[in-house]
């Protein structure tokens, strides 16, 4: 029995965060984001570098063969930077789609371009999870018609996963006639949504995912705990920054976090957050593990770290008073990640209902 | 991560398994009451000791089985116990036989253990007084020597089950002039003498869990220190260590989520399960989520003493995590059932014997018990986080 990660885990986890504090600080995120850029050249590089976009493929096709644990720790990492590179989408999702419902050509086709970072994937599959503002999307005679909503890496994306009005899931290059796409503006400039319009454009099928919802299930599962590994990662920044600058300010010849009012709510941030972590590697262990528990699980995952999250983002907020509310800290990016998260794949109600649903309740 | 266990604790748990399919109808109901134990408790607690699922590590010559200390297969025992929902057996009195053991003499151990670990010899703990709750070691009941016994004046409150106990650990003031925490000795001494008057304490439950004691000149014996003068405190706290390790248990905030599930799927509300009815199952999800949390902290925690590690801050939360959520378990079933959760004692229509509301308030209690939810807060704060501790009240400043 050992519930912690291996020596290896930490050192992965170790050399990501080491790497991304060394090139992706809050100055280079804010210069980025300024020019609406969401995958920093630089920071994108280092990754495909490091071989962490081929954290879940296959050896045979490029990847590294890792664990879900391993991709979350990740996200984690990523998320403590607010680094502005398309991760889920492309490297968790996309090939969790390709792994489940894609033919062994479609496998070796994309899985190792994925792996090396030359072929950038964005994946739609909101309108299967909450579908508003558009009519759906119909795939038919080897064409896909209709409009995605919230895409997530889409922007960056060089070819695109849509999952239709059935669920079928389908490859769809991004820059083929038929597509328009337009980024959606968020409160998070560090990653691109889009809305992405087909009109007839040509989609290649991934075939095991035409008459079996599991496909879609599990790229859906696999999204949504690493995004809450990625809030994970961003609100334990802001308890750590609130506990820094709680001992820092004096207000009353005191540093405030000596006032039980301000260590209060320092350590309720961290009372609360510590078990989210014990949550996320527990569920990220399933999938390799014991799969028939993750659904329930990742449910549960995204939606308790998405109110742990908000509730983290705001308090921490407060400990810092008027700063926090200001540019000058930059403290808001990180409210700003945890507010995106929150809402992907699923806003807390709706993820809760179907924990309830994948119990049998 | 590797969660599978060795071959050896895989037997052990498929015989704990075993033996409590064999024998659950003779393990007696509901929680443990305070007090004498009954003849069937008794009984039970004498099986558990003897297949070694209860005092399993207390010495064979103290009554215990005698095992060779091993975390995991505790952690067995109580999961598979919560798990059947059956009682579990007990290794005497969990605060005071662990500092008989480590600290007691060899007279102390051979009268007192055995008794205690058979359900024979009740204790009951006389630490906080009605100046000295969260600020323990400011306690003022004193005990000066005379001769060969101490003569013990002051006051004692919460002392649980005192009106039952044959025994009291105290903690009392003996060394005046000293700085606070190393004033103050340990004492056990039995509690049918002169000079000692238990006043039951009702508490909202409506029953006296705990009562104020009082003592009045009251003499005990000279050898009944556990460890030496002044030392008291620190014998003290390897107990209260203790006592807040069992708060928050995980595993019975699992089966108390699993009694709240059941319930919730047999409620209705026109022939409507109130699992079904979306505003409960949101809160019921939201409640999973977080005993979830808890239990893999649980296990993080386990991993962490398996390594002979210090589990830091996942440690730290357990008491304050833990008591909430099993506060809010017990909320969501009297909401769940609606003006039937307010049904109390013998009423008819009562569900679960009316154990919903007990739980509620004493889950309360024990948000204040055992260091308050807001001294857990400021241990959190101080140790886990490092921040700096409030400055000294100065008179007049």
């Amino acid at each position: 029995m050992e519930f912690a990660l291996s020596e290896e885990q930490v050192m992965l986890q170790d050399s990501v965060s080491g790497y991304l504090k060394s090139s992706c600080s809050l100055d280079v995120v804010r210069e980025g984001v300024a020019g609406g850029i969401t995958k920093q050249a630089d920071v994108w590089q280092g990754i495909c570098d490091l071989g962490i976009l081929g954290i879940i493929i296959p050896g045979e096709l490029g990847g590294v063969d890792m664990g879900f644990l391993d991709a979350a720790l990740i996200a984690e990492a990523l998320g403590r930077a607010i680094a502005p590179i398309p991760f889920i989408g492309s490297a968790i999702m996309a090939p969790v789609a390709l792994l489940s419902g894609g033919s062994e050509e479609q496998k070796e086709n994309w899985l190792p371009k994925i792996a090396s970072g030359d072929t950038v994937f964005g994946v739609g599959v909101t309108e299967q999870i909450a579908r508003r503002e558009t009519d759906g999307i119909v795939y038919s005679d080897g064409t896909l018609s209709g409009k995605a909503m919230f895409v997530v890496d889409g922007i960056d994306a060089d070819m695109l996963i849509i999952a239709d009005d059935s669920g079928a899931l389908h490859i769809v290059d991004a820059n083929s006639s038929g597509v328009t796409r337009r980024a959606l503006k968020t409160i998070d400039k560090t990653r691109a949504v889009a809305e992405i319009v087909f009109d007839a454009a040509e989609a290649d099928t991934l075939p095991r995912s035409k008459n079996d919802k599991e496909p879609l299930l599990k790229t859906i599962d696999a999204g949504r705990i690493m995004i809450a590994a990625d809030t994970l990662g961003a609100a334990q920044v802001m308890v750590e920054q609130a506990v820094a600058y709680a001992k820092e300010r004096k207000q009353f010849d005191r540093v405030i976090g000596s006032f039980q009012a301000v260590k209060h709510m320092c350590a309720e941030m961290a009372s609360d957050l510590e078990p989210c972590r014990s949550l996320i590697w527990y569920t990220a262990h399933t999938v390799n593990d014991m799969p028939e528990e993750t659904r329930a699980l990742a449910c549960h995952a995204k939606a308790h770290l998405s109110e742990v999250g908000r509730d983290i983002a705001k308090t921490a907020t407060e400990v810092h008073g008027g700063m926090g509310f200001t540019d000058l800290l930059g403290l808001h990016y990180w409210f700003k990640r945890v507010g995106l998260n929150r809402q992907l794949l699923g806003s807390p109600e709706l993820v809760r209902e179907e924990a309830a649903l994948a119990q049998g309740w | 991560m590797d969660l599978a266990y060795s071959e050896r604790h895989q037997i052990f748990r498929s015989e704990l398994q075993q033996f409590l399919k064999e024998h659950k109808d003779s393990a007696p109901k509901g929680r443990a009451s305070i007090g004498k134990a009954s003849d069937e408790a008794k009984q039970w607690q004498q099986l558990l000791i003897k297949r070694g699922y209860a005092a399993r590590y207390i010495p064979k010559k103290y009554g215990g089985y005698g095992a060779e200390f091993d975390l995991l297969e505790s952690h067995i025992i109580a999961e598979e116990f919560s798990r059947a929902n059956v009682r579990p057996g007990h290794s005497g009195d969990e605060r005071v036989v662990p500092v008989l053991l480590e600290l007691g003499t060899e007279k102390q151990k051979q009268e007192l253990i055995e008794p205690t670990v058979n359900g024979e010899m009740i204790w009951c703990q006389g630490y906080s007084e009605p100046g000295s709750g969260s600020d323990l070691a400011s306690l003022s009941t004193k005990a000066v020597l005379e001769g060969d016994e101490w003569v013990i004046n002051g006051q004692k409150i919460w002392t649980s089950g005192a009106q039952h106990a044959d025994m009291c650990f105290c903690l009392v003031r003996t060394e005046p002039d000293a700085p606070k925490h190393q004033g103050i000795s340990y004492l056990i001494f039995t509690m049918d003498r002169p000079g000692i008057e238990v006043r039951p304490l009702v508490t909202m439950t409506g029953e006296a869990i705990f009562n104020e004691t009082f003592f009045t000149d009251c003499r005990v014996p000279a050898d009944g220190i556990v460890g030496k003068r002044g030392e008291g405190w620190f014998v003290a706290n390897a107990t209260l260590q203790h006592e807040r390790g069992s708060l928050g248990d995980p595993n019975q905030t699992e089966s108390r989520l699993r009694s709240l599930v059941e319930l919730m799927k047999n409620e209705t509300i026109d022939g409507t399960p109130l699992i079904k009815i979306p505003a409960y199952r949101d809160r019921l999800m939201r409640l999973q989520a977080r005993m979830l949390g808890m239990k893999y902290n649980g296990m993080r925690i386990l991993t962490a003493y398996l390594k002979k590690e210090e589990p830091g801050l996942p440690r730290w939360i357990v008491k304050l995590q833990g008591c909430e959520l099993n506060h809010q378990i017990a909320a969501l079933a009297i909401d769940a059932m609606g003006e039937l959760g307010v049904l109390y004692e013998d009423s008819p229509y009562i569900r679960d014997a009316g154990m919903w509301q007990k739980s509620y308030m004493l889950d309360l209690g024990l948000i204040i018990g055992g260091g308050t939810a807001q001294i857990q807060k400021n241990m959190i704060g101080e140790r886990a986080l490092g921040l700096p501790k409030e400055p000294k009240y100065q008179q007049g400043a």
